[in-house]
Parts: C-alpha cells; sequence; structure tokens
C-alpha cells in the first residue's frame, strides 16, 4: 500500500548563499539572502509563504527570528534542532503539513557564517558526564567511532583517505565548491593528526553557507519553472544524544531510518541513481553506505575504494564534494538535499550552472540525501524522485 | 521512607559519592540491570526502582582515541569509552599510560581522580601490562 505522504509535497525552488565566505554578513542575512533567491527560483512571491522551517547555530528560536526578519506570519512554525539533519525531518513536517492542508507554500532555511565569524559555531551544551574528561565534540566522537570501527572490520586509515579523497575528486568538477586541487590518499595520511584515527583531512571544512528550499503541495508543484522534485519518502531515528549511549558505534540509527524511508518511497538502495550522504568526517560516509543498504556491514571499507563513489565510479556519491570538500557551515544538511534535488533537475533539463564533465549525472531520477546530526546520533533520510518515479 | 523522588537528584548523588571516594552506579530493582548515566528512573521501562550500588570498578576498553594538544597546551591526552564489567559504557580517561597506547579490549581499574577540576572516575591498566 502506498504511503499516504509519498510524493504529496515537492521542492520547486531552492538557493545557496554566502557559500564559503560571506564577510561582513551575519547569518540571519545569508539565510534570507538565500531564502530570496530559492523563490525567486520557485517564481512565488514572499507573500504566499505561510509555513516556515530553520535551525541555525545562531538562533535560538530561528523560525520565528527569521519570520521576523522577512516580515511574514506564518501558519506553521518548526525551529525542531536536531543537528545538521534537522532540515530532512523539516521536509517531512513540511510534506505533512502541506498534504493535510495546513499550509500551502513551505520555506525550509539555514544560515551560518561560522567561518567569518571566528570558527565552528555550536550551541550545544557540555554533556553530562563525559564533559570533565575534555572531549572536543563532535571530533572526539567521530574519532572514537573511526577507531571502533577499523579494530571491528580491519579497515585502514588509508580506507577513510579514500573517501575525503573521492569527495574533493567531486569538488573539482563543481565550481562552486569552497575546496578544490589535487589530493591524494598520500596527503590524507600525512595531514596533521587532529584526534586518533582522524587527521586534519577527515574532518569537514568550517565555512560560511546559508540555503534555502521551497516546498509546495504536488498538485500546483508543476505550475513553476522549476522541474518539481518529489519527496517521496523520509524516515527519523535517534538512539542517543552523547557518543557514550551511543548503543554500538559501528552501526548508525541510519539501519532503521533508511529501509523506512525507502520503503514509503517505494525503491530500494538499488534504484538510486546517487547517494548524498552527510559527510562531516570521512567515517560517516562508511556507516551511511552500509546502513542505508549500499554494502554490508563491515564492506564499506572496500566499497569506497577502487574509485568506485569518486567520479565515473559506479555509484555517484557526494557529487557536490561534500561537507569534506565543498562547504560545510556548521549544519550541512540542507546542502545535502539541494545536492540530490539539483542532480534531478539538471538530468530533467534545467539550467543548474556550469559543471566539469561527470559534474551532473544523465538520467537521474532518484536520490537519497541522508541527514546526520549531534555525533552520529540523528539520523533522517529522505529519498527525492522526478515526477516519472512518483 | 523517603519518597523516591525527595532529595538530592541523581547527578547530585553521584557526584556526592565521588566526592566521599565511591564510584557508585545504579541499578534497577525490578530488570536487575545496572545503569550509567545516574538516570531519574528505569532507562527503558520506567520504572522508579533504582538503587545506587558500588561499582566493582572493573572494565573493558570499547573505544579510545588521542586528543592531539600542543604540549605548551598540556600534550596530548587520552579520551576512552569504557563498558564496565556491570554492563553500562561511560566515558573516561585512562592514565598510567601512554595516550596512544591504550588499546581497545585492555582491561582496566577504576580509581578516584580528578580531572577538569572535579573528582573523576579514571581508569588504569588492570595489570602492568594491560592484559589484567
Amino acid at each position: 500500500m502506498t504511503h499516504p505522504v509519498r510524493g504529496k509535497a515537492a521542492c520547486v525552488g531552492l538557493a545557496t548563499a554566502g557559500v564559503g565566505e560571506a564577510p561582513g554578513r551575519n547569518a540571519m542575512e545569508i539565510m534570507v539572502e538565500a531564502v530570496h533567491k530559492a523563490l525567486d527560483d520557485a517564481q512565488i512571491p514572499l507573500s504566499q509563504v505561510d509555513g516556515l522551517f530553520a535551525a541555525t547555530a545562531f538562533h535560538s528560536m530561528a523560525s520565528m527570528s527569521l519570520a521576523e526578519h522577512l516580515g511574514i506570519q506564518p501558519k506553521f512554525s518548526d525551529g525542531s534542532n536536531i543537528g545538521g539533519s534537522s532540515f530532512m525531518a523539516h521536509a517531512l513536517m513540511a510534506a505533512m503539513a502541506l498534504d493535510y492542508g495546513l499550509i500551502d507554500v513551505a520555506v525550509i532555511a539555514y544560515g551560518s557564517n561560522q567561518k567569518t565569524a571566528g570558527g565552528f559555531k555550536s550551541i550545544s551544551e557540555p554533556m553530562p558526564y563525559e564533559a570533565k574528561y575534555g572531549p572536543r565534540n563532535p571530533l572526539t566522537a567521530y574519532a572514537l567511532a573511526a577507531g571502533r570501527y577499523m579494530h571491528e572490520f580491519g579497515a585502514t586509515r588509508e580506507h577513510l583517505a579514500h573517501v575525503a579523497v573521492s569527495a574533493r575528486q567531486w569538488a573539482n568538477l563543481n565550481p562552486e565548491a569552497v575546496m578544490r586541487g589535487d589530493l591524494s590518499v598520500e596527503d590524507v595520511l600525512a595531514a596533521r593528526m587532529i584526534s586518533d584515527p582522524l587527521g586534519k583531512l577527515d574532518c569537514c571544512l568550517v565555512t560560511d553557507g546559508a540555503a534555502a528550499i521551497v516546498m509546495t503541495r504536488a498538485d500546483r508543484a508543476k505550475d513553476g519553472p522549476k522541474t518539481p522534485v518529489y519527496l517521496l519518502g523520509s524516515a527519523m531515528e535517534h538512539h542517543h544524544r552523547m557518543i557514550s549511549a551511543m548503543p554500538s558505534l559501528t552501526t548508525t540509527a541510519a539501519a532503521k531510518s533508511g529501509p523506512r524511508a525507502f520503503e514509503m518511497a517505494g525503491y530500494g538502495a538499488k534504484d538510486m541513481d546517487t547517494a548524498q550522504l552527510y559527510d562531516a568526517f570521512t567515517i560517516n560516509t562508511i556507516l551511511f553506505l552500509e546502513d542505508l543498504g549500499f554494502c554490508a556491514k563491515g564492506e564499506g571499507k572496500d566499497f569506497v575504494t577502487g574509485g568506485r563513489i569518486a567520479p565515473g565510479g559506479e555509484l555517484p556519491v557526494n557529487t557536490n564534494g561534500g561537507g569534506l570538500s565543498c562547504v560545510h557551515p556548521g549544519m550541512y544538511g540542507l546542502f545535502v538535499m539541494i545536492e540530490a534535488i539539483r542532480q534531478i533537475r539538471w538530468s530533467a533539463g534545467d539550467d543548474e550552472g556550469a559543471r566539469e564533465e561527470g559534474g551532473w549525472i544523465p538520467d537521474t531520477r532518484l536520490c537519497v540525501a541522508h541527514g546526520n546530526g549531534g555525533v552520529l546520533s540523528s539520523q533522517v533520510t529522505t529519498v527525492w524522485g522526478h515526477g516519472d518515479t512518483l | 521512607m523517603t519518597d523516591y523522588f525527595s532529595g538530592p537528584g541523581p547527578e547530585g548523588r553521584f557526584k556526592a559519592y565521588l566526592a566521599e571516594g565511591k564510584f557508585m552506579i545504579q541499578r534497577s530493582a525490578s530488570t536487575g540491570e545496572h545503569v550509567f548515566y545516574p538516570r531519574t528512573i528505569n532507562p527503558g521501562t520506567g520504572e522508579a526502582d533504582l538503587e545506587w550500588v558500588e561499582a566493582s570498578g572493573d572494565g573493558t576498553v570499547y573505544a579510545t582515541t588521542v586528543t592531539r594538544q600542543r604540549p605548551e597546551k598540556g600534550g596530548d591526552y587520552n579520551i576512552a569509552l569504557v563498558d564496565l564489567a556491570e554492563g553500562p559504557r561511560m566515558m573516561a580517561r585512562v592514565e598510567g599510560i601512554a595516550p596512544d597506547q591504550v588499546a581497545i579490549g585492555m582491561k582496566v581499574k577504576a580509581k578516584i581522580g580528578e580531572s577538569g577540576g572535579e573528582p573523576a572516575v579514571i581508569f588504569e591498566p588492570a595489570s602492568a601490562n594491560g592484559e589484567g
């Protein structure tokens, strides 16, 4: 039986702003710029926006602050913050609110000027029972998971390095990516160690950046100038807040959210034309490839080698260059969804800007965009599809 | 008999025990399972039946990392996740051994030390060669 939320809402506009560095502009200002450009992309006036979703590390009540700055009065507002995966959760809630007729136009937004404002920005409280030992979260948590993964499955730092190298190769095809240039496995291994086994190039970028998407019900999604991209499936799950409370450091809640999202979509991992996976650290990509079913547990270390997830490989993964090489302004989830949606739009003939040969993937109809939040904590999977896939 | 919810909460009690030099964890009377970190009710089942018991202090390193830090700021230090013999897992530091010599599977023993300016559970290798 088809799930009642499947395909009921679509992304009809999107934009990013301030990607990389946005000197002199604050987090709200670049977020509003992204909203303005996304609405222009959708050709929907601001006055029609009646559902607003936002989360940042700069605003305790982001959707209220954003609505006020925009000068709108949303009928449905949500600022739920479950870390970098918040925006995938917002997409599910937006689809439900649209489908129930509570709203007609939803905007999901994010903005951060952490790079030009002084570095990594978090509003996380210190973790009780952990903070006294001096963890540098989120880094420490991911280092512990990476080390445990290596122990259980015989993985090496070289395996992790292949994730960073593949991401950089995608970034080299994307003029919008912040970090470009040659990168070898040896370069990744030689980078300064930060928290064993993770070196500097196993870690995501610290950048500025804002993003926004516009969603409407399927019945009016075709009215706009851009190819609508439908939310076919979405599911969330979290198992812990602190890394010390994570049941297994080598299996994330994506092993639960992924199958439910795919079931809702009516498609499986094997049907995905690209996989956009929240890569805050190199270990993420490996864990999510396994947990979402692209390979078996323990096989991710080999799956990422041999160029399999790089340009020209059998599974295009993180085709914008990912959080490792494209952009990572603190909470990266909205950018993950945008890349999934843009690949589908480009294949449908929309103008998505120029990329080097191979940077856009022909015949892309289905993409998974998977979000991660906290310390491998909150996992939200979304499956996006072209109208032909409905 | 005082009410289960009266008096200091679990965090306050845990810290008070630590200040007395005791590493105490909880056990659910209904399930018999041990609990850490200190909870208000039994996680998962919701029973208000957590009792305090002294931890054996025996543990096994489940995961470990070396936080790299410049010498002038104090140098590298260890952070580990330790599985207690009673079942629960906790974050802690393993001392008495170089930070990069702490290994997954190593048997460790708890002591009450100090970290972050307050009493803390610190682990040391259970034997000189860590195989204890």
